[in-house]
């Protein structure tokens, strides 16, 4: 039982990324009716955010310590963050500690602005284009942000570590009852799990008590006749992929400590992201998060050791397994609305 | 025993009853006509006929044969051929390349690999669709590409290319909507030429009741999911139950 | 002439002149001279330029010509490399059964992957694909490796070892893949004055398969076959309705493709006996589809040459660097030139990925038809002005 419940746990991290990025690119097709293969792009650059943040609160100025000698005896050159010296040595130390939660509030703008950029730049011009020209135009971008991260960043991976306080693990097996060890789980990956809740619980309440929401849930249901109304779907749906960016970025923002960014981490988590929102049935928002945690869940129970060794190398398998399983016996997916993509 | 027996054939979509207990029979060789105000169930009683839909219940027989459950290609081999609302052609081929294919499906099936040979070989084909298209009088535009036709020549093809499969049972889902009134009227001449030259089943759904008592031979009229009335033209032109169908209680 | 009209038997013929001389058109400069660097006569290179000319032919027949977009196609090339090199170690180095081999074992993968894929279409479909591309990788890379199972050799990749049966190897034949007796590597090297030129022997034999293949794509082109291809993608409804069952079409132009990506992976596998896993990573795939619609999507010889100008300039870009920029802006004054170094820095050397994709971003957005639509559009232009076409434009014409 306690086992089960670990691998649970176990999915729930990398569960909610998939569900987070999921979220965003079917807001974005259900709105927008754009298959957004740059999407995975914005989770990376999300990431590269709190990467970026925690830079620049690292940037030092370098002084002369002539008190103190380096080991070729000469005087010891010392790095000082500007933080440290704006703010005390203490705080801005724990300033920087605490860079990736921080990373947040810097990347909510950056975000929001890319994702504006981006649709009304490119995605705008390719409503009326086939599906198969966005997919292009936007796997293309995705290349091109991936290799701009690259430039910038190199190709190694980036370590963007949790705040010390948040690191370590919490017993969690002792708080329900089991034996002590049985259920240990990493702080930060519980964060990120309740993080991921309350941006996904903020953006159905968005979507369900606003009357913005109510006007994007219409467009989602129905375009034509929201238009016919009046209703300037179209400013909307531009502030709907900057949402749909910044929830993509805050997700990468706070998986960092989780798996330290590199260039094509937006690729790696593309792919299983349009398996998740397919087998969530596509156009359905719950469909897209609970097919998410699902997979999530599934995937880690694919990686215990009885599973990789019945058969090796299943938990990389198991996702697209089943996927195509749904997608023959139920094309609309878990939630999808009936007739959806129903050729 | 008409060539098109529908009976007690109903249909749902989650809580509204689209169709219920339609009994229609459509002779053969008359044009007859299906007309009913917006709402009344005449696109999903056509999608039954042609394999996009499955009834609920009901029985839909073609030339004694069953037709539901059938792929609508299934359903076009067997002699039923459709013209669309919105003219459906190949619109990235050419106009001679529109009628050949339909030539193609009529000679070799639903699929035949002929991977080597080239078009131009293919004589009889290239015949036959040049035939029909002298025929619609569009011989002169054979090398245009189709999507750049207008929409009454979009529709002379489209007519053209159902023809081509010599089909018993023409179905014609409101072929003039949208047409300005030199179009309708050649559609009309068109469907009237082409009842005379053949042997065809004509079954239209329209609303324009200019095309409707042109040619229709036999009207059914349907209301909410049902049929209301069939009968010949005259006799429907005064129906209270027509009128009030179309006009509501005022009427 | 072979069952072709003119303008198709004139472009095959300028192809195949192009294919056969090429090591001297890819050579002009002068060995040792300061452009050597951009000769792309090397057998490598041109090999590459071949091979994936075949793929692109292949996957333009699904896509170009049926609309359908598939990530997956990289699956295949996978599975015949993996095929030739396991008739290597069977059998022997004879590339024959080995290239016949991937084809085989590629129609039957396509066979079970279209399948299943094109019970959906559009996007559907292309996620499909996406899936099983990964989860072939996925096989290749971990499941098929396993000590007790090991079909692909995972990370290391698949080679030949001594102590593999091989059973027809005779002693005198050549270590390494051949065609009867001539191997593969075998370049004889003709010196004329200042030009050196490279006669490979892999390379001309992957010409003249891609030659062949290109023949075969223009008489399915030319089909009725091709033509209900061409109805598949312009509106399958009506093709639907006039008694056509799209599906065998669509399934019979999955495997076709398939197997013409196979063919190219087991002349990689023939050209350098190793097959790895990345070759079917979905991202390989995304360059034959950068390739085709680069070339020119649904046209002859779109994908062929998409396929050379994509190989071909990341051969140069990749050559390039800061000194080369240097010598080339060095007649500007030295702030603009360390000015417009710095500006170019981030497309060359490692950058290429970032220009290519650049590249293709533009190509989508403003000439969809590549470079054959880029071609006719320059043609017309020059006509219109009442000049002669240029040389590019008999090349490209054909093509429609």
């Amino acid at each position: 039982m306690d086992a089960i419940l670990l691998q649970i746990l176990n999915g729930l991290d990398k569960g909610s990324a998939y569900a987070l990025i999921a979220l965003g690119l079917t807001l974005i097709f259900g709105t927008l009716g754009v298959v957004n293969f740059a999407h995975g792009a914005l989770f990376m650059i999300g990431a590269f955010c709190a990467v970026m943040l925690q830079r620049i609160l690292n940037l030092s100025f370098q002084t002369i310590d002539e008190t103190q000698k380096d080991f070729l005896g000469n005087p010891l050159k010392v790095d000082t963050p500007y933080v440290h010296s704006w703010f005390g040595p203490e705080t801005g130390a724990a300033i920087i500690d605490w860079s990736v939660p921080l990373a947040v509030i810097f990347a909510i703008p950056i975000m929001l602005f890319i994702g504006y950029a981006m649709e009304r730049g490119l995605i705008k011009h390719f409503y009326k284009r086939p599906h198969a020209d966005q997919i292009l135009v936007t796997f293309g971008l995705a290349i091109v942000l991936q290799e701009i991260i690259k430039y910038f960043f190199g190709a190694n991976p980036i370590q963007t570590p949790e705040p010390s306080a948040l690191k370590g693990s919490l017993d969690i097996g002792l708080m329900l009852g089991f034996d002590p060890n049985a259920i240990i789980y990493p702080i930060w990956r519980l964060v990120y799990f309740a993080f991921a809740a309350v941006i996904i619980g903020g953006v159905f309440a968005f979507l369900q008590f606003t009357t913005f929401g109510m006007v994007v849930r219409a467009g989602m249901a129905d375009r034509e006749t929201v238009g016919l109304l009046g209703i300037n779907i179209d400013k909307r749906f531009t502030i709907m992929f900057g949402i749909a960016a910044g929830v993509a970025g805050l997700a990468g923002v706070m998986y960092g400590p989780l798996n330290p960014p590199n260039y094509h981490m937006g690729m790696d988590f593309l792919v299983l992201s349009f398996v998740v929102v397919v087998v969530g049935g596509m156009g359905s928002l719950p469909g897209a998060v609970a097919a998410g945690f699902l997979l999530g869940v599934l995937e880690s129970f694919a990686s215990t050791t009885w599973a990789t060794t019945t058969i090796p190398g299943i938990n990389q398998i198991i996702i697209y397994l089943v996927a195509i399983i749904i997608l023959l016996t139920r094309p609309r997916g878990l939630l999808g609305r009936k007739g959806v993509m129903e050729d | 025993m008409g060539i098109l027996e529908v009976k007690n054939v109903g249909k749902r979509f989650g809580g509204l009853q689209a169709l219920s207990d339609v009994n229609l029979s459509v002779a053969e060789n008359t044009v007859h006509a299906i007309i009913g105000p917006n709402g009344a169930g005449k696109s999903t009683l056509l999608n039954c006929l042609v394999g996009k839909l499955i009834p609920d219940s009901g029985s839909v027989m073609f030339d004694g044969q069953s037709v539901l459950g059938r792929a609508p290609y299934e359903i076009n081999q067997m002699g039923i051929s459709r013209v669309f609302q919105t003219p459906e052609i190949f619109g990235d081929l050419t106009v001679l390349e529109n009628m050949m294919i339909p030539c193609f499906a009529r000679r070799d099936g639903a699929f035949e690999l002929n991977a080597l040979p080239s078009v131009g070989s293919q004589k009889d084909v290239v015949e036959q669709a040049m035939h029909m298209l002298e025929e619609m009088r569009m011989a002169d535009k054979r090398h245009m590409h189709a999507a750049s036709m207008s929409r009454g020549d979009k529709r002379r093809l489209e007519i053209g290319m159902c023809l081509s499969q010599q089909p018993r049972l023409l179905l014609l889902d409101e072929p003039t909507a949208g047409m300005a009134r030199a179009d309708t009227n050649n559609t009309i001449d068109l469907l009237k030429q082409i009842k005379e030259e053949r042997d065809i089943t004509i079954a239209i759904i329209e609303h324009d009741m200019h095309v409707v008592f042109s040619l229709a031979e036999r009207i059914t009229v349907l209301a909410q999911g049902t049929p209301l009335v069939e009968d010949t033209p005259e006799n429907i032109k005064g129906h209270p139950k027509v009128r009030e169908a179309y006009l509501g209680e005022s009427a | 002439m072979l069952g072709l009209d003119k303008k198709d038997t004139s472009l095959l013929i300028i192809v195949a002149i192009l294919t056969l001389l090429a090591p001297f058109i890819l050579n002009p400069f002068p060995t040792g001279s300061a452009m050597a660097q951009f000769n792309a006569g090397y057998p490598d290179l041109m090999q590459r330029f071949v091979i994936f000319g075949i793929f692109a032919i292949g996957f333009n027949i699904l896509f170009g010509l049926t609309g359908y977009l598939s990530f997956g196609h990289a699956a295949f090339l996978g599975v015949g490399s993996y095929s030739a090199v396991w008739m290597f170690k069977l059998l022997s180095y004879n590339v024959i059964p080995a290239i016949a081999l991937s084809v085989v074992v590629a129609a039957l993968f396509a066979l079970l992957i279209g399948y299943v894929s094109l019970r959906r279409s559009g996007i559907y479909f292309s996620i499909l694909t996406l899936a099983f591309a990964q989860m072939s990788f996925a096989l290749a890379y971990s499941v098929l490796s396993n000590p007790k199972f090991n079909l692909t050799n995972g990370e290391t990749g698949l080679q030949v070892y001594a102590d593999d049966p091989q059973i027809f190897h005779r002693d005198g034949l050549p270590d390494m893949p051949h065609l009867f007796g001539l191997s593969m590597r075998s370049t004889y090297k003709l010196d004329l004055g200042a030009w050196s030129f490279d006669f490979n022997a892999g390379y001309y034999l992957c010409a003249v398969i891609m030659m062949v293949m290109f023949y075969l794509a223009i008489r399915i082109f030319r089909s009725p076959f091709g033509m209900m291809l061409r109805a598949v993608k312009s509106n399958q409804q009506r093709m639907n309705y006039t008694g056509l069952n799209p599906r065998p079409y669509t399934l019979a132009a999955f495997v076709i493709s398939g197997m013409y990506a196979g063919l190219a992976g087991g002349l990689m596998a023939a050209m350098d006996p190793l097959a790895g896993a990345e070759r079917m990573q979905w991202t390989a795939s995304g360059e034959v589809v950068l390739m085709t619609i680069l070339g020119g999507a649904g046209t002859l010889i779109g994908p062929v040459l998409g396929a050379g100008f994509i190989k071909y300039f990341e051969n140069i870009f990749s050559k390039i660097n800061d000194t080369i920029l240097h010598q080339w802006f060095s007649f500007l004054p030295d702030g603009i030139e360390d000015f417009m170094v710095f500006i170019v820095h981030p497309f060359i050397g490692k950058g290429w990925h970032l220009t290519l994709g650049i590249l293709f971003m533009l190509v989508v957005i403003f000439l969809p038809g590549g470079l054959v639509e880029g071609g006719q559009r320059l043609g017309n232009w020059l006509r219109n002005r009442g000049k002669r076409t240029s040389e590019a434009k008999t090349k490209h014409e054909p093509a429609e």
